[in-house]
């Protein structure tokens, strides 16, 4: 009896996926598979030798290949593929959850807003040599923190998938160069201008595909951010073209030019001229718009017209029963999300003083749309966060000189950068598939505040 | 209102919903294509009632809603709704000349919902509805849906939300309004502490009655509920029974409810309106709705014995037995007589012999008779089971069904000596294909009289009850046109199929419950789900059990498919 037990058990030990020869054996076959493919494509070189070609074996190379597949195999499946208490698991449990993070994200908000607040100054300080380059990143993520709430209004409230929100970014850029070059109008009568002209193009854009849903709204949307691109391109008379247009005035603070030499800003206050100065109030700029657009968006979500953005998400024809006219309140969010678009665009052509219609490429709307995505739809901070880790980590790629030494002189990590931004979004994709903040928060509470799972809410047209 | 309210229901003349009617269905026709979903239908909503528009699946009763809530625009017709008292005829004349969508009177006001597009209904019209698959915003907190539910007096007060932007203090005076009539609504339906829960964490029941009261915070004049007891159990659906009649007599607000709860139905309605196949069949009383026999054949998608009492039925079986018009009213009785004749020529000593071509006196006596008894007797039987209010519509008449059920094979057995055999005699002068039953005016019927035999083969008649669509009643009349088993409905062609509709008074409805292809099934020994469910016992209107000959079994395999 205790025979046919202790066989039975090595019996149970041989079928068991868990044990360790069954790891091995997986693991040899990955490298088997490795040994296979790599062959062609690492084990054999071909160079060009004199009267044509020579194939070359790197059997090192093929071999380092196996063995590196090999052992990682081998190591995923002891630690998370095949055991019983795999790592990631225990990564997971230390992760906070969807609720327990609210507390976290509150003092996320109010850490990341005392940094922003403070940020050009601690850049001059702590890097003077590299805080040119520290803030204009800065302002870059700043865009496009105010691109991502903006796009969340129609996005992540509303519930209409939008891939065509450059247009509105290109029809707030040219609005005020136009502005600045034919009519001779300042930065700072131009931006409220570009924002009702991108506003109108949102109430244009949003008539005609107001009855369409889905993936068909997508397209249209798309197709309609092209048009935009295109007629910038080809209306050669009045936009320049793809030549662009320059010499786009620089914003003035209370008509003083952050300029050398008498009647500028430096002058007038007294202090020594820096160029970085341009930098710092540049950033402030976007950095205060960025917090209108914010605090419109939050009032706005406790609004009537916020709820009833978020209702259409939600059930459409429910809202038409209770005498919500849909036409109108999503022509409010595209208007409302293409004017903070429009601002942002005006902001871009301040601040580059050149734009052309290459800047407004399709490429733009999908990291927008990817940022607001990555984020958490509907979730104010996680726009935050994604901006940042989007935006500023293609850009901090460029400073990993070092990997030079460690990869050969011949490595940049930039031309990788796409690389690594597809694997972060597959990786977040299938760790939080509904976005870093998934929970929304109650427009309005009765006694307790509950946070609502990401599995309630539901995701509205086209996704 | 005092007046009108005495007089609710007393005064059949003219009822409440045709003297101050808050909606008015006027020749309502919807089709899509070409299905008439809703057909001519006209139909009155009383003020301050409870109406219930009941009918069988299909019958067109959300279509109707969905064309009074505006999500349909209804092929023709007018839906007139009402603010203020009376029918208000000469302000909707003029509006409905006028080519406006609406009218302020010195009544109130009067609306033209097929004018309106669905979001101005709700917020002009005030007319407000659920969804038979209840459509709450599940990621929103119970309390928010309630303050989307109050969007537009929301946005008037934010200033169009400019001024909600900007903080203004009278916005959020209105807000908390808002929140205090969510509070009274969540109070009422019992759902104050779930307030700060996600609509979609409820249970059915509880969404069911977030929903009806999601619907009350728009203020409406009319309350358009699709089915709101399905799914509850006995005691939400009486929670619910109170809520509506709260509803309709504290606030005012009337009540047009679709429903297939009889139970719903016959306890809180003021008014019951029944389609069936986009057409009214019946408006009136609860009571007599329930009572009328139209309404029981119809929702039981049965002939029913009651139908048999109809005029129009009586003649027809009249024809069959080939009585003189002067005899009518005694022998067009077989159906539900039969036990009680039994019993009458018992009693005259008559040996009930009735194989020869004239009748004697004595059993005309006893027809009438017993076409007395019957008069009265089912009636009340009927009136009184009724009477406990939670019963169901179905199981009324269940009852009254068991009670003929036993009497059917009787009947079916002596009707071929009373009238067929004569009447055979007189056939034998008729084309020798035809059928084998003559009858006075086939020629009336479109379509050619199927064949028919005399008797049922050996071993006895089909049950043909096994069929869905044919109950005792329509087996009766198919027995006495010579019809006795499956394969003889089987072999019906089109032109048979149209006659005999149109024969039994219901045109198209052999083909719409497919007959023929059930009886096929049937007559190869086959099953169909109807017909497991009728040898269960579960189908009230047929005969269960293995009466009549079975069908011998060919293949199990070619079992019937529902």
């Amino acid at each position: 009896m205790a025979m046919t037990g202790s066989n039975k058990a090595v019996a149970a030990q041989q079928n068991d996926p868990n044990s360790f020869a069954a790891s091995v054996k997986d693991a040899a076959i990955a490298g088997l598979l490795v040994a296979v493919l790599g062959f062609f494509f690492i084990g054999i070189r071909t160079d060009i030798a004199p009267g044509g070609l020579d194939l070359k074996m790197r059997w090192g190379a093929w071999i380092i290949s196996i063995l590196v597949v090999f052992a990682g195999r081998l190591l995923l499946n002891l630690f998370v593929l095949r055991t019983d208490s795999p790592l990631t698991r225990k990564f997971a449990d230390a992760m906070p959850s969807g609720t327990r993070f609210a507390g976290t994200g509150k003092w996320l908000m109010r850490a990341l807003f005392a940094f922003a607040l403070v940020l050009p100054f601690f850049f001059t300080t702590f890097f003077p040599g590299k805080d040119r380059q520290f803030i204009d990143l800065a302002i870059l993520i700043m865009t496009y923190i105010m691109l991502g709430w903006g796009l969340n209004i129609v996005v992540g409230l509303a519930g209409l998938l939008d891939l065509g929100y450059v247009a509105f970014y290109a029809v707030g850029a040219y609005s005020f160069a136009l502005l600045a070059q034919y009519l001779d109008i300042g930065f700072w009568f131009a931006l409220p201008l570009a924002g009702i002209l991108a506003a109108c193009w949102g109430i244009v854009l949003g008539f005609p595909v107001l009855r369409l849903r889905g993936d068909y709204l997508a397209i249209v949307t798309l197709a309609f951010g092209e048009i935009i691109r295109v007629v910038l391109l080809n209306w050669y008379e009045f936009t320049n073209g793809p030549d662009g247009i320059s010499g786009i005035p620089k914003p003035t603070f209370f008509g003083l030019e952050l300029k050398r030499g008498e009647g500028g800003f430096a002058d007038f206050f007294g202090i020594a001229y820096d160029p970085i100065q341009r930098f710092i109030f540049l950033y402030y700029i976007i950095f205060i718009l960025a917090l209108i657009t914010n605090f419109v968006t939050m009032r706005l979500r406790r609004l009537p017209i916020g709820r009833a953005w978020e209702a259409l998400r939600e059930d459409e024809i429910a809202c038409r029963s209770l005498g919500i006219n849909t036409r109108n309140t999503k022509l409010t969010a595209f208007s409302i999300g293409a004017m903070f678009g429009g601002f942002a665009g005006s902001f871009f052509a301040t601040r580059q003083g050149f734009i052309s219609p290459e800047s407004f490429t399709f490429l733009e709307s999908a990291i927008i749309l990817a940022i607001v995505v990555l984020g958490g739809l509907g979730s104010q901070v996680g726009v935050v966060i994604a901006s940042v880790v989007m935006i500023g980590g293609i850009e901090m790629l460029r400073n990993l000189g070092f990997l030079q030494q460690v990869f050969g002189s011949g490595f940049d990590p930039v031309q990788y950068r796409m690389l690594i931004f597809g694997l972060a979004m597959v990786l977040i994709m299938v760790w939080k598939p509904r976005g870093l903040i998934s929970t929304r928060e109650p427009s309005v509470v009765l006694k307790e505040k509950k946070r609502i799972g990401a599995d309630m809410v539901a995701q509205g047209e086209g996704h | 209102m005092d007046a009108a309210t005495t007089m609710k229901n007393s005064d059949q003349s003219t009822p409440n919903w045709d003297r101050d009617p808050v909606l008015s269905v006027e020749h309502l026709t919807m089709r899509f294509g070409g299905l008439v979903a809703v057909g001519d239908l006209s139909f009155n909503v009383g003020r301050g009632d409870i109406t219930a528009l009941i009918g069988p699946n299909g019958a067109g009763k959300t279509t109707v809603f969905n064309c009074v809530t505006g999500f349909y625009k209804p092929t023709e017709g007018r839906i007139v709704m009402r603010h203020g008292p009376g029918r208000q005829q000469d302000d909707v004349e003029t509006l409905t000349d006028s080519g406006q969508r609406w009218k302020t009177t010195g009544n109130g006001a009067v609306y033209l919902l097929e004018r309106m597009p669905d979001h101005e209904i709700s917020h002009k019209a005030k007319v407000a509805r659920t969804f038979q698959n209840i459509r709450l915003f599940g990621g929103m907190t119970v309390l928010e849906n309630l303050l989307v539910a109050q969007h537009n007096p929301l946005m008037v007060a934010s200033g169009f939300s400019i001024g909600g932007i900007l903080g203004l203090p009278s916005y959020k005076k209105a807000q908390q309004e808002a929140v205090d009539r969510a509070v009274y609504w969540l109070e009422h339906t019992n759902l104050v502490d779930r307030a700060d829960d996600p609509a979609a964490d409820l249970p059915y029941g509880a969404q069911r009655r977030l929903e009806i009261a999601r619907a009350m915070c728009t203020k409406p004049q009319l309350l358009c509920l699709d089915e709101p007891a399905a799914g509850l159990n006995p005691r939400e659906s009486a929670e619910l029974n109170e809520l509506l009649k709260y509803i309709r007599d504290e606030h005012k607000v009337s009540v047009l409810l679709i429903e297939h709860d009889m139970g719903v139905v016959m306890e809180i309605s003021d008014h019951v309106i029944v389609l069936d196949y986009g057409v009214k069949i019946s408006d009136g009383p609860a009571e007599f709705v329930k009572n009328d026999p139209k309404v029981i054949a119809a929702y039981l998608g049965v002939d029913d014995e009651a139908e048999i009492d109809m005029p129009e039925v009586r003649e027809d079986l009249a024809k069959v037995t080939g009585d003189e018009p002067a005899k009518k009213a005694s022998a067009s009785k077989p159906a539900s007589a039969a036990k009680k004749q039994g019993a009458a020529e018992k009693k005259s000593g008559s040996a009930s012999k009735k194989t020869g071509a004239t009748k004697t006196s004595a059993a005309k006596a006893a027809g009438a008779k017993a076409s007395a008894a019957k008069a009265t007797k089912p009636r009340t039987s009927k009136s009184s089971a009724s009477k406990p209010a939670t019963s169901k519509l179905a199981a009324t008449t269940a009852s009254s069904e068991k009670a003929a059920a036993p009497a059917a094979p009787k009947t079916v057995a002596a009707k071929p000596k009373t009238a067929a055999k004569p009447k055979a005699a007189a056939a034998s002068k008729a084309a020798p294909a035809a059928s084998e039953i003559k009858i006075a005016n086939a020629g009336d019927y479109p379509g050619s009289q199927p064949h028919g035999t005399k008797k049922p083969r050996a071993g006895g008649a089909n049950n043909l009850t096994r069929v869905k669509g044919i109950g005792p009643a329509n087996e009766k009349k198919l027995n006495a046109l010579g019809i006795w088993h499956f394969d003889q409905i089987a072999a019906w062609k089109k032109a048979e199929v149209q006659w005999v509709g149109s024969y039994l008074a219901f045109p198209g409805r052999i083909e719409r419950e497919e007959w023929v292809k059930q009886a096929k099934v049937l007559a190869k020994g086959g099953e169909t789900e109807f017909s497991k469910r009728v040898d269960k016992g579960q189908v009230a209107t047929s005969v269960p059990g293995k009466r009549g000959a079975q069908p011998k079994k060919k293949t199990t395999a070619k079992g019937g498919k529902a």
